[in-house]
């Protein structure tokens, strides 16, 4: 593998696997928690907020537009606790309510503005543009070391990288406070552990993700990533440092595998054309969770061994 | 649903203005002393003005039927939900300043059983208070809670998915997290409920030694027939509190009368409470 490689395949695999890695992470933990819904919901909620930021900058820029979206998310993590705490309803219908009522509105912003004229892709908020990542200044493996062509690799690059970055730094920092939360909140409390505040965190960090991997690769890997590498992770183990650390296995290989499926997968069956990059590793992040459903050691969890003649 | 004011009380200053009026006779010496707590989730108080005081060195039963508020009292104490009014002193001092010496174990219904941690796991969390949020946990330490799962008769299991376990291991495997907390205050909701007979004596054996240590054990108990056998002292609360005292002054029939609001029938309480024909 050469200069084709780094040029048309590096870049594009690179932010893949950071926005699986990003975005499978805060899943473990808000799977646990039963709000892995989370991860739709804010890329529902993205839309308004895009369509805002456009309306006050007038530019289709993505700084200004990740901003909006982030703003946009966080406020929908704050409106999720607000409407759970005070409706006193449970978190999967608090979280239906607030991601409705977001992207109604972000509809209506949508149509009521003069925007009909601004290009805003549907399939490409669905589904990315992973494949046209590419690194255009490549030529070679030399490139990494030369400051000229590293100075053209793609925005998303950089950024998704942070963001991974900070996501990785913020769950081991976190990971006590995260676990014992997660696992028993009231002896969370009791020990001065600021379990409220830990589950705010973890929302909006999930959000932050998100939004990141949205803009790099689109919404369908978002959710795909929040769910399936963490569930099919928790078949493999009955430890959580041991699923974290085969959630980011599997959300590797998804990255990895799908893009190699999508660019030539279809070429192996005799197929003219690639598919999208986006979709295959959705698609490869499902198959994985649906072998280990078939084959995982730990798939009867529930009750067994309950019986104590057992 | 009011009940009578017990003859014994002591007076309190109301606590309508909270903090304002500091309540009369903190004792300061005592593990757990609770004054003018009210706690509401919704319009309805689950805990109404109560005064309470658990003596050092010695077994707390807490008695009420279910929803008496029970749980309520105990997590409101802890911090674990805010209090509408009130104060909590814990061996005379705020609770945030009480912590390291408080263990707590929860009802059993509010843990998370399909959790992916072990029974080592569990216990090792109770260690919190001393590794902190990035410390790392010692060879000494982890030694420790090896032998606060020895202590309850669970090293077996030390590998085992939680789960995996049935109601009283887990209800031992709990009591051991907390004896890793290593504790002068022990408050247990419910520690034997389901579980059999065996399981309970081996509880009952470690929460002795416990108070034997010179530690103060408080503990929510449903089983009426055990009382005299475990406790010393005991709280009857039905939102308000009925009656406080040593189980052979405060433990009667009235005052089981006025907790229970008559759904005990006079024959069982006469059998359990021989001080209360009185
Ligand atoms: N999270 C909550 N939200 C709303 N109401 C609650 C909540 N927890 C408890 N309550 C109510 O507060 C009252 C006291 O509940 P609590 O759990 O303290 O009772 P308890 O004495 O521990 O009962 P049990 O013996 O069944 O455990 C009950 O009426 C209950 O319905
Ligand atoms: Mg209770």
């Amino acid at each position: 593998m050469g200069a084709e490689f780094v040029q048309f395949s590096l870049t594009p695999i690179l932010i893949g696997v950071f926005a699986a890695i990003a975005c499978a992470l805060p899943g473990n933990f808000l799977i646990l928690r039963r709000q892995a819904l989370i991860g739709d919901a804010i890329s529902h909620v993205v839309l308004p907020g895009i369509v805002v930021a456009f309306l006050l900058t007038g530019m289709v820029a993505a700084i200004p537009m990740m901003i909006g979206a982030a703003g946009a998310a966080i406020l929908a993590v704050i409106l999720i606790e607000a409407v759970k705490r005070l409706g006193q309803i449970e978190p999967g219908a608090a979280m239906g309510v607030v991601f409705t009522t977001m992207f109604a509105a972000g509809v209506l912003i949508l149509e009521q503005s003069d925007t009909s004229q601004v290009h805003l892709d549907v399939e490409h908020a669905l589904m990315g543009n992973l494949e046209s990542l590419i690194w255009f200044r490549a030529d070679g493996w030399g490139s990494l070391l030369d400051p000229a062509a590293l100075a053209s690799l793609p925005d998303e690059l950089p950024r998704i990288a942070l963001v991974c970055a900070l996501v990785v730094v913020l769950t081991l920092v976190f990971w006590r406070w995260l676990k014992i939360a997660t696992f028993d909140e009231g002896f969370a409390q009791a020990l001065g552990i600021p379990a409220a505040a830990v589950g705010f965190g973890l929302m909006v960090t999930a959000a932050v993700a998100a939004v990141a991997a949205f803009d790099a690769v689109g919404s369908i890997i978002v959710i795909a990533m929040f769910i399936c590498p963490p569930a099919a992770a928790r078949l493999m183990t009955n430890r959580l440092a041991h699923q974290v650390w085969w959630s980011v296995a599997f959300a590797t290989m998804s990255a990895i595998l799908g893009y190699v499926f999508a660019g030539y997968g279809p070429l192996w069956f005799g197929a003219q054309n690639a598919v999208s990059a986006a979709g295959m590793i959705a698609t490869v992040s499902g198959v994985i969770l649906g072998l280990a459903c078939l084959f995982g050691p730990h798939r009867s969890r529930v009750g067994a061994g309950r019986d104590e003649a057992a | 649903m009011a009940s009578p004011m017990s003859p014994g009380q002591q007076p309190t200053i109301a606590t309508e203005n909270g903090r304002a009026a500091r309540p009369v006779a903190v004792p300061s010496g005592a593990p757990l002393a609770v004054r003018g707590l009210t706690v509401s989730y919704g319009e309805k108080p689950a805990v109404f003005s109560v005064d309470a005081t658990f003596p050092a060195e010695s077994m707390s039963a807490i008695i009420g039927p279910n929803g008496a508020g029970k749980s309520t009292l105990l997590k409101a104490s802890l911090g674990v939900i805010p209090r509408l009014s009130g104060d909590v002193y814990v061996f005379g001092q705020a609770i945030e300043k009480a912590r390291e010496r408080i263990a707590y174990v929860p009802q059993r219904a509010s843990v998370d059983w399909d959790f992916p941690t072990t029974v080592m796991d569990v216990v090792q969390m109770g260690l919190y208070r001393r590794v902190g949020l990035l410390g790392r946990l010692s060879g000494r330490m982890a030694a420790r809670a090896r032998d606060c799962l020895d202590r309850v008769g669970m090293a077996d299991f030390a590998h085992r998915q939680i789960g995996q376990l049935s109601g009283g291991q887990q209800q031992r495997v709990f009591l051991a997290r907390a004896l890793a907390q290593d504790a002068d205050l022990y408050l247990l909701d419910e520690p034997f409920a389901g579980v059999d007979a065996a399981t309970e004596r081996a509880i009952i054996d470690v929460l002795k030694t416990l108070k034997a240590e010179g530690k103060a054990v408080v503990a929510v108990h449903h089983d009426l027939s055990t009382v005299r056998d475990y406790f010393d002292h005991v709280f009857l609360i039905n939102v308000r509190r009925i009656a406080e005292g040593p189980v052979a002054t405060a433990f009667t029939t009235g005052n089981l009368q006025a907790t229970y609001g008559g759904r005990l029938a006079a024959t069982h309480l006469d059998e359990l409470s021989p001080t209360g024909g009185a």
